[in-house]
């Protein structure tokens, strides 16, 4: 059992939490991730460390509600209770002087980039971060991203704030010099960064975020293809080169079960109905 | 002298279980084989001979005193009968269920050379069953001797190293990864051949000997095997098993619809998908699924995916009949219920529609050969003759590796080329001083009993080891 400290909203439908999970937050790294289980009858679903406060014991996730366990996370209130946490799941975050880095964030995945460019900070690299969104209101951790980064851009797929969409990119890649590119969000984010810098030969990583069970290498459904080899996302990875996934075969994938998840989703509202108050 | 009164004549034939109809059974997820009444258990306890030199206990990997709980059971003394077995075993529901017993103690029956042999596995289950109808429970232990072990892998291999370790006086924590304990026993092995609850019994059974039992600690990232033995803890058992999925490494693999017998089975077992939505992990089965392998595990998917309602499930194998390694009487339950055998088929590539989801899997026809190094005539490709098989559904069953996340997080820890933990094969210690290693992580994919004796053997060395520690200090 691990009690929720604290929760907030950031966006809509995009929210943090904070949680009790001591031995997790004395070993969390960036780039890591963990696999919650919200009930008796949950799924088992995988979310990206975003905070960890080894002195509190607390660690924190952001998630996006997208389907039925997201949903009915985002109904937990402070002091309840999440059954089963397991963690840290992946190979950390490679941090170390590189030297000019540019962060690319896209989404709910801005939230776990913001702690890698701290460390990517500390260990004495230059910072350009790009966030973005769909539109200007679901925008996050704008500020703490700004504070910490040299350079800071924002874009919007639909201009309501900063660039429209991602084509400004290129000057910058083309102008600046990146000893590395992380990105973090969206797949089709992922992928259109890297095919931008595959130009420059610029080393791109990326954090792949196939369907998941265990997360620890058993079940073989989050394998993905990377430089012509399958690897499991979950024990390889969930870092990768982006120069070398085949995004489209990870779309596929992702989208396996989507009849079933609406299924779920659906049931799941008709019969809960959305978040109603626990007795 | 006194003359031999004759015996009533003993029946070469054993008892027959009662089993679920193919009918019935292949349409729910409860267990196939119903086990023994009282009557039929005496029956068949009747049959054994009680040999003076019983060369059933040679086959049992983890010797149990067979002819002495069959005679507890012939005199209804059935709690005595189930101590004397759990003096040997601690999960003698789970072993009586799926050892692969006619390779093992009933081969040595001698009972057999005449007709069928004493049916040990369901007398041992019979036993175990009653028990636990009856509730009769061990009282908990307090650990004694302040030492403390912990177990990385709450499979067959560490559950019954922390149970013979607590009842040696050990505080035992088990550290398992994921949040139920039971390894395959609980992941792998579906509801109908092992009812989830008799292995949530056997590990409540474990509990109650003073173990203490942690999930989801994933023991390489939570904690290493160095912090551990800093910590506190006097030695290690590692029992992590074989579970990583072996794929074929061919063209379309990765299309949708095709899964690991791992994944398939995690989803169905552990998960619970075949209640889906009552539970939340989804499962897509579609109407035509092919097996690839001809295993236990690929017995449990074929059966699996029957029961979750697709319309036409098929085994397909490289080899033929003879050399499936499957349990015969998993085949035959999976022949009765209606599974096709597609053998001396070889798939090479799968083909997926514009969606990505599988639709074909091609294939060549193999003849046998010249017998290989395992002894197995070779199946050899037959030129151009490659044929298709529509399917919507694949499932992968062609084999499992270690685990490799505590090899890849340990510095020291041997290893050989396949990835299982290097052992001393008598003490079953590692390299690393303190730490012991049994079950599937050292010998690749066996057996519950086999892993189950390395854990009991690991046990009395890791006791043998602390003793010779306590008194060099
Ligand atoms: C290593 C890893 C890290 C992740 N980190 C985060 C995170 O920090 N924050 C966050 O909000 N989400 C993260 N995800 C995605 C998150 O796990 C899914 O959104 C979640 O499982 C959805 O569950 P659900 O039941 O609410 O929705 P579902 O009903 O399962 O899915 C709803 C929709 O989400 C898509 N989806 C399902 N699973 C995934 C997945 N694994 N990745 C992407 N899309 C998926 C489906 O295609 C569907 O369209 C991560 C995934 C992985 C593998
Ligand atoms: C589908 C299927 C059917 C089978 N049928 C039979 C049968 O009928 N009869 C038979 O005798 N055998 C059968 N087997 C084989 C048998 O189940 C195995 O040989 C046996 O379970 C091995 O036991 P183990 O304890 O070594 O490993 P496992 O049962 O694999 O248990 C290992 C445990 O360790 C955990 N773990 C792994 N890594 C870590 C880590 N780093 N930290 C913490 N925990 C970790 C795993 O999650 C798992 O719970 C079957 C296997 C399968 C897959
Ligand atoms: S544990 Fe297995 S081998 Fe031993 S007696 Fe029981 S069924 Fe036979
Ligand atoms: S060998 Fe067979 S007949 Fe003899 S004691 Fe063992 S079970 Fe009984
Ligand atoms: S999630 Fe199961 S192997 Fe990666």
């Amino acid at each position: 059992m691990h009690k929720i400290i604290a929760t907030k909203e950031l966006a809509p439908k995009i929210k943090l939490f904070q949680v009790h999970a001591p031995n997790i937050a004395a070993k969390a790294k960036p780039g890591q991730f963990i696999i919650l289980i919200l009930d008796e009858k949950g799924e088992r679903i995988p979310l990206t460390i975003a905070g960890f406060d080894d002195k509190k014991g607390t660690l924190s996730f952001a998630f996006n509600e997208v389907g039925k366990t997201t949903k009915q996370l985002g109904c937990y209130k402070e002091g309840d209770n999440i059954s089963s946490i397991v963690g840290p799941l992946g190979n950390p975050s490679e941090i170390r002087k590189f030297g000019h880095v540019l962060c690319v964030g896209g989404g709910v995945m801005i939230a776990p980039l913001c702690l890698q460019i701290r460390a990517l900070r500390e260990a004495g690299n230059k910072i350009t971060a790009v966030l973005g969104a769909r539109k200007e209101d679901l925008l996050i951790f704008e500020q703490e991203v700004k504070r910490i980064s040299n350079e800071f851009y924002v874009a919007t797929d639909d201009g309501s704030k900063g660039f429209e969409g991602l084509d400004f990119l290129k000057t910058l890649v083309r102008t600046k010099k990146f000893q590395r590119v992380v990105v973090m969000g969206p797949v089709v984010t992922m992928k259109a960064v890297s095919e931008i810098t595959k130009q420059y030969n610029i080393p791109t990583i990326v954090t792949l975020t196939p369907i998941m069970v265990d997360g620890m290498g058993m079940c073989g459904v989050c394998r993905v293809t990377v430089a012509n080899e399958t690897r499991f996302a979950c024990i390889d990875g969930p870092e990768f080169e982006g120069h070398q996934v085949d995004f489209e075969e990870l779309v596929n994938r992702q989208r396996m079960f989507l009849p079933e998840e609406r299924t779920s989703s659906l049931l799941w509202e008709h019969l809960e109905g959305a978040c109603h108050e626990k007795a | 002298m006194k003359k031999l009164r004759s015996k009533p004549k003993i029946k070469k034939e054993s008892i027959s279980m009662p089993k679920q109809k193919p009918e019935v059974r292949k349409k729910n997820f409860k267990e196939v084989a119903l086990g023994y009444t009282e009557g039929q258990a005496i029956a068949e306890a009747e049959r054994c001979l009680q040999c003076p030199k019983p060369q059933c206990v040679e086959g049992c990997p983890v010797e149990i005193d067979i002819p002495a709980f069959i005679r507890l059971l012939l005199e209804r003394k059935f709690d005595e009968a189930i101590e004397k077995i759990k003096e040997k075993n601690s999960l003698p529901a789970i072993c009586g269920r799926v050892c692969p017993q006619e390779e093992q103690c009933q081969q040595h029956c001698v009972m057999g050379k005449a007709g069928d042999p004493i049916n040990i596995g369901r007398l041992e289950r019979f036993a175990a069953d009653y028990e636990m109808k009856r509730k009769a429970g061990t009282h908990s232990k307090q650990a004694t001797n302040g030492k403390k072990i912990a177990v990385i892998g709450g499979g067959p291999a560490g559950l019954t190293a922390a149970a013979d370790l607590a009842k040696l006086g050990y505080k035992v924590v088990i550290f398992e990864a994921l949040h139920k304990l039971g390894g395959v026993l609980v992941y792998g092995i579906p509801e109908f051949r092992l009812p989830k609850k008799i292995v949530a019994a056997e590990v409540d059974y474990v509990k109650k000997l003073g173990v203490d039992v942690k999930p989801n600690a994933l023991i390489g990232r939570l904690f290493t095997i160095p912090e551990l033995l800093n910590n506190g803890f006097d030695a290690v058992f590692i029992g992590t098993g074989a579970g990583l999925p072996r794929f074929l490494r061919l063209p379309g693999e990765n299309f949708g619809g095709i899964y690991s017998a791992n994944e398939f089975l995690i989803r169905v077992n552990l998960m619970k998908s075949y209640a889906f939505p009552s539970y939340d992990t989804p499962i897509r089965i579609g109407n035509e699924v092919a097996v690839i392998g001809a295993g236990n595990v690929a017995m449990d998917s074929a059966r699996s995916a029957l029961r979750l309602g697709a319309e036409k499930v098929s085994i397909v194998y490289r080899r033929s009949k003879e050399e499936m390694p499957a349990r015969a009487e998993e085949i035959e339950n999976a022949e009765e219920e209606g599974i096709i055998f597609r053998l001396l088929t070889n798939p090479t590539r799968f083909l997926g529609d514009e969606k990505g989801w599988v639709k074909q899997m091609e294939c060549l026809q193999m003849q046998l050969g010249e017998p290989d190094e395992s002894g197995r005539r070779r199946p050899i490709p037959i030129k151009n003759s490659e044929f298709f098989i529509d399917i919507d559904t694949a499932i992968i069953a062609v084999g499992r590796t270690p685990n490799p996340i505590i090899q890849r997080t340990t510095r020291g820890l041997e290893t050989t080329k396949w990835g299982t933990i290097v052992v001393n094969e008598i003490s079953m210690e590692t390299g690393l001083k303190g730490v012991y290693a049994g079950g599937d992580i050292v010998t690749g994919e066996a057996t519950v009993i086999s892993a189950m004796g390395a854990g009991k053997r690991a046990a009395r060395a890791i006791h043998e080891y602390l003793h010779r520690k306590i008194r060099a200090c």
